[in-house]
C-alpha cells in the first residue's frame, strides 16, 4: 500500500481561509490588547500627575526653598538640586564600578569559580530590599561619621546601581561577535586595549541603556535616603551635610496634614518623573548623534 | 617589501585534537602562496599559527618553529608585535560596526597610538586605493559606518584596514568565500597587485582561484602538508596520488 499523501487538496485550504482570518484577527487583537494594558498605567500615572501637580507648578517651585508649615508659597529648589547632587555622585560610583565588573565577567572571568561568585553576588545584591541597603550604609558610613550626609546618600544609590549596570554590561559584551575581537587582535592591538576600545565601543548602545535603567530606578528611591541623605529644609550642596532630595521631600509633604503641602507633593512627583524621562532621553539623544549611518 | 616565512616541525592542537602534524614549509617573499585541501584539514589553523592567532583559543597549543624574516615568532617576539607585521583578512568580512569607514582603516594605527591627522589621512587614502575601494567610498569616509557597505566592499575595507598598519605578510583565510563572483574577481586582482609589496598566503577552497593568483600551492590533508610545489606543477603533474585525486575532484 502506498504511503498516504499528507498534502491537502487545494480546495480544502480555500474553505479554511475564513477561520484562518478569524484566528489571525484574534491573535493580533490579543497582542494589541496586551500592549494597551502595558502602556495604560504609565499614561494614567502621567495624566493624573499632570492634573494634580501642574496647578502648583510655578517659577517659585523651581527657585524657592520650602517655607515653614502654615505659610503659603515656597518651592523645592533645594530638593531638585539635592537630587542632582546625590544622583551625580551615585552615577560616579555605580557606573564605573558596574561597567568594570561587567567587563571582568564577560571578557576575563567567563565561567570560572570567581566569575560565578561575582555573578551570584550581583544577582543577590539586586534582590536586596532598598531599605536594607539604606540601613547597611547607615551602619557603615552615617554611624561612624555621626551625621547624615549627601555622601552617604550617593553611596547607597551608587551601590544599588552596580548590579544592574554589571549584568547588562556583561550581556551586551557577550553579544559582540567573536569575529570583531579577532579583527582587533589581528591588527596587533593588545588585548586590554581591544577590550576597552573595540568590544566596549561596539556594545556601547546597550551599555548606555543599562546605565540609564539603573539611573532611573535609583532616582526615585526614597527608603535608602531616609537613613543617609536624611533631607534638609535648606539649600545645601555640601557632600558632608544632610541634603534634600525630591523623593524625600515628596514623602514628607505627602504624609503631612496640610493641603498646600499635598499639592506641592504632587508637583514634586511630576517634576521627578519629567526630570528622569528628560535625562534618559537626553543621554539617548547624545549617544545616537554619535552613531553613523548604517551602524548596527 | 615582503619577507619570507620558514616553518619547521610545526605541530598544533585544539585540546587533545592534533590538527597540524610536523609541517615543514618555506614560503617565498613577495609571492602569493595558496593553501588548498578539504574542510578540517588544518589549513586555517596553519595560517593562524603564522601570526599567533591560534593561541587566542584557550585550549590551543603550538610547538615548532616559525621564522619570519629570520625572527623566531614563538621565541623572539610578542604576539602583539607579530600581528602588526603579519596582517590577516578573515573569511567573513568583519569591519568594526560602530566605526566610520575612515576609522576602520585608521583603527590599527590609532589603537597603537598614532595621532597625527596628516599621516592618518594619507595612510587611509593610500590603503583604500590599494584595496581598490577609494573611488567607491571617498565621499562618505566619515559619514558612513563600515557595516553599511556591501559584502564585497566590506571585505576590501578589511583588506585596507590590514594594509594600513604596513605589514610584511598578509594572511587571507578564504577571503572570497562569502562573496559573489564580481567581488571575488576584484579581490583576486587585488592579490595580484599586492604581491609586489607583500608576501601573501591565501587559504582557498576554490582551486581555480589558487591557480589564478598563486605561484606556489600547498595541499593539506588531515593535518599534514601532503605536497608543496609551484602551482603549475601541482595542478598539472602532482607527485602525490592524493593531490591528484583531490584536484581532479575524486574525493574531498
Amino acid at each position: 500500500m502506498a504511503t498516504q499523501s499528507l498534502r491537502q487538496p487545494l480546495r480544502a485550504s480555500k474553505v479554511n481561509i475564513h477561520t484562518r482570518r478569524i484566528k489571525s484577527g484574534i491573535v493580533s487583537g490579543l497582542a494589541v490588547l496586551a500592549t494597551i494594558i502595558v502602556i495604560a498605567p504609565l499614561v494614567a500615572i502621567l495624566l493624573y500627575l499632570l492634573k494634580q501637580g501642574v496647578t502648583s507648578l510655578n517659577w517659585d517651585f523651581f527657585t524657592k526653598i520650602p517655607v515653614p508649615a502654615g505659610e503659603s508659597g515656597g518651592g523645592m529648589e533645594n530638593a531638585i538640586v539635592g537630587s542632582g547632587v546625590v544622583l551625580a555622585l551615585a552615577s560616579l560610583i555605580g557606573i564605573p564600578l558596574g561597567i568594570g565588573a561587567g567587563i571582568y565577567l564577560a571578557e576575563y572571568a567567563g565561567s570560572t569559580r570567581m566569575g560565578n561568585l561575582v555573578r551570584f553576588t550581583a544577582d543577590v545584591l539586586n534582590g536586596v530590599p532598598s531599605i536594607v541597603m539604606g540601613i547597611a550604609i547607615y551602619a557603615l558610613i552615617v554611624l561612624p561619621q555621626k551625621h547624615f550626609s549627601a555622601f552617604a546618600g550617593g553611596v547607597v544609590l551608587g551601590v544599588m546601581m552596580v548590579p544592574t549596570v554589571t549584568r547588562t554590561t556583561e550581556e551586551m559584551l557577550r553579544m559582540v561577535p567573536h569575529a570583531i575581537r579577532e579583527a582587533a587582535l589581528g591588527l596587533g592591538v593588545p588585548a586590554w586595549r581591544s577590550v576597552l576600545t573595540i568590544t566596549v565601543r561596539t556594545a556601547s548602545a546597550g551599555i548606555v541603556t543599562g546605565c540609564m535603567l539603573a539611573f532611573a530606578r535609583v532616582a526615585g528611591e526614597t527608603a535608602p535616603l531616609l537613613f543617609t541623605a536624611f533631607g534638609n529644609a535648606f539649600q545645601s550642596t555640601s557632600l558632608n551635610e544632610p541634603i534634600a532630595a525630591l523623593p524625600l521631600q515628596i514623602f514628607v509633604y505627602a504624609v503631612s496634614p496640610y493641603d498646600e503641602w499635598h499639592r506641592l507633593a504632587w508637583a514634586g512627583a511630576l517634576v521627578l518623573i519629567v526630570l528622569i524621562i528628560a535625562s534618559v532621553a537626553l543621554v539617548r539623544y547624545v549617544v545616537s548623534r554619535g552613531t553613523l549611518k548604517g551602524a548596527s | 617589501m615582503g619577507v619570507g616565512i620558514e616553518v619547521s616541525d610545526l605541530n598544533a592542537w585544539y585540546g587533545s585534537n592534533h590538527t597540524l602534524k610536523d609541517i615543514q614549509l618555506n614560503i617565498p617573499a613577495n609571492h602569493a602562496t595558496a593553501l588548498i585541501g578539504p574542510s578540517g584539514c588544518g589549513k586555517s589553523t596553519f595560517v593562524r599559527c603564522l601570526n599567533r592567532m591560534h593561541e587566542t583559543n584557550p585550549s590551543a597549543r603550538v610547538t615548532g618553529k616559525v621564522l619570519i624574516n629570520d625572527i623566531d615568532i614563538y621565541a623572539e617576539a610578542s604576539p602583539v608585535e607579530i600581528r602588526r607585521r603579519v596582517g590577516m583578512v578573515f573569511q567573513r568580512p568583519n569591519p568594526f560596526p560602530t566605526m566610520s569607514i575612515y576609522d576602520n582603516v585608521a583603527s590599527g594605527l590609532k589603537l597603537n597610538g598614532f595621532r597625527s591627522r596628516r599621516v592618518l589621512d594619507e595612510v587611509v587614502e593610500r590603503s583604500l586605493r590599494q584595496s581598490a575601494l577609494w573611488d567607491e567610498v571617498k565621499d562618505d569616509l566619515k559619514k558612513k559606518s563600515g557595516a553599511s557597505l556591501s559584502g564585497g566592499q566590506q571585505q576590501r575595507l578589511c583588506i585596507a584596514r590590514a594594509l594600513a598598519v604596513d605589514p610584511e605578510v598578509l594572511l587571507m583565510d578564504e577571503p572570497a568565500s562569502a562573496l559573489d563572483p564580481v567581488s571575488t574577481a576584484k579581490i583576486e586582482d587585488l592579490i595580484f597587485e599586492l604581491k609586489s609589496q607583500y608576501t601573501i598566503v591565501i587559504v582557498t577552497h576554490n582551486m581555480q582561484q589558487a591557480a589564478r593568483v598563486a605561484e606556489n600551492t600547498g595541499f593539506f590533508l588531515m593535518g599534514k602538508l601532503v605536497e608543496f610545489d609551484s602551482t603549475h606543477k601541482i595542478f598539472t603533474n602532482p607527485r602525490d596520488k592524493r593531490t591528484e585525486d583531490y584536484i581532479t575532484g575524486r574525493f574531498g
